[in-house]
């Protein structure tokens, strides 16, 4: 396979700056002609696809393991009023990276039905939602919860939206491992909205979701490779070729494994989530070494696919775990 | 009248949704609706919970 140079990436060399703009594509039939004449032909379902309902679910279930094991109490309500505004946020931020990455997101058979590269929403109506959204969700939740959940909240929609879709997705290949801290903020959040400070078991929550990202995006971009390089993304597959990728994805396993054990080996969870960590981390570290090892063949592509599936799973099993714990759960489980 | 809508002509007519447009931006309208008055339930439910009884005892 033949590599494309990281220089070749450079901001507005293979797609230009400015992604996502007024009339980037071309929708087909009636939506081309309701942007014409600037009339919205989208639907209540675009405007939710523009949240990613998916990530949002992601966010709310690390938000909330923040907000469970930070220290003190917190009022139910003020704990789902911070989740809703985090969500939201994180919805926001979706739709500001759909707005600036249409463009890309065209020619990419994973997201080209995504509603504004679709044309069934203008790229406008979804800046003006997402800039909405963030600013309304970062206010209510400094009002009614605390400024510092709202300041870190700002700040992971600015990373996300900013530094992440706006400038480092499109200039390095290690956008991912950079950007992923944007992923990894939210039960950072929940933990600053719950107790009002930052805590070192909410770093370590950072840490685990910070270092479980690349190998996460990395598995999905090696056999997605045709995709990112049409589209002038420079993921490392693309960049560095898939050999590297299978040594950088090995190599953030061996660090993610003993971070997400590192919880119940500090004494901040019990034993049963430290077994839980210990299994489900061998067997993501088993799925990284068959990534590593079946480099061609037909064997390549599945093993790729196994472990992008099971790091979902594996996420969640931790924070499910750590939810557990947390709450307090069932009697055998904090040992 | 046209299902088509229509993007020039008299400037009288302006534009003239189809159905299907007229159908979907009631529906964002009702979901803007729903949106508002869930947040003010919201703010109020969270002014009650913060305030307590003390909503009521206030200088005039």
């Amino acid at each position: 396979m033949s590599h494309v140079a990281a220089s070749d990436f450079e901001a507005g060399a293979v797609v230009p700056a400015g992604a996502g703009l007024p009339g980037r594509s071309t929708p087909p039939g009636e939506a081309a002609a309701s942007l014409a004449a600037g009339v919205s032909f989208a639907s209540v379902s675009d405007y939710i696809a523009l949240l990613k309902p998916r990530v949002m679910s992601l966010v709310i279930f690390t938000a909330l393991v923040g907000i469970v094991r930070a220290p003190g109490d917190v009022h139910p309500v003020i704990a789902f009023t911070a989740l809703l505004c985090i969500a939201i946020g994180a919805g926001a931020s979706g739709a500001l990276n759909m707005w600036w990455d249409a463009d890309i997101d065209a020619v990419m058979t994973r997201t080209r039905s995504r509603p504004v590269p679709a044309g069934r929403v203008q790229p406008g109506e979804a800046l003006a939602f997402g800039l909405t959204l963030s600013v309304g969700s970062v206010l209510v939740l400094g009002l009614l919860v605390n400024e510092l959940s709202a300041a870190l909240l700002a700040f992971t929609i600015f990373f996300y939206a900013v530094v992440y879709t706006m400038w480092l997705k499109r200039w390095t290949p290690q956008n991912i491992v950079i950007g992923g801290a944007a992923g990894a903020f939210p039960p950072m959040v929940g933990w600053a909205a719950a107790s009002g400070s930052i805590g070192l078991e909410s770093v370590l929550l950072f840490l685990i979701i910070f270092f479980w990202t690349p190998p996460h995006f990395w598995a999905l971009a090696l056999y997605k490779t045709g995709d990112y390089a049409r589209a002038g993304v420079p993921m490392l597959p693309v960049v560095a070729g898939p050999n590297e990728t299978r040594r950088q994805i090995l190599l953030y396993t061996l660090v993610l494994v003993p971070l997400a054990i590192a919880p119940a080996a500090l004494g901040m969870a019990g034993l049963a989530y430290g077994v839980l960590a210990t299994l489900a981390g061998a067997a993501l570290l088993a799925l990284a070494v068959q990534v590593y090892v079946r480099r061609e063949g037909a064997a390549a592509e599945p093993a790729a696919r196994r472990l992008f599936a099971f790091s979902i799973l594996y996420l969640f099993l931790l924070f499910a775990g750590l939810l557990l714990d947390g709450a307090g759960g069932p009697a055998w489980f904090g040992w | 009248m046209a299902d088509e809508p229509k993007t020039g002509g008299d400037p009288v007519d302006g534009v003239v949704l189809t159905d299907e447009q007229k159908r979907r931006r009631r529906s964002r309208s009702l979901a803007i609706g729903l949106v508002l008055g869930a947040l003010c339930a919201l703010f109020y439910v969270v002014t009650i919970v913060k305030l307590g009884p003390g909503v009521l005892i206030r200088p005039l």
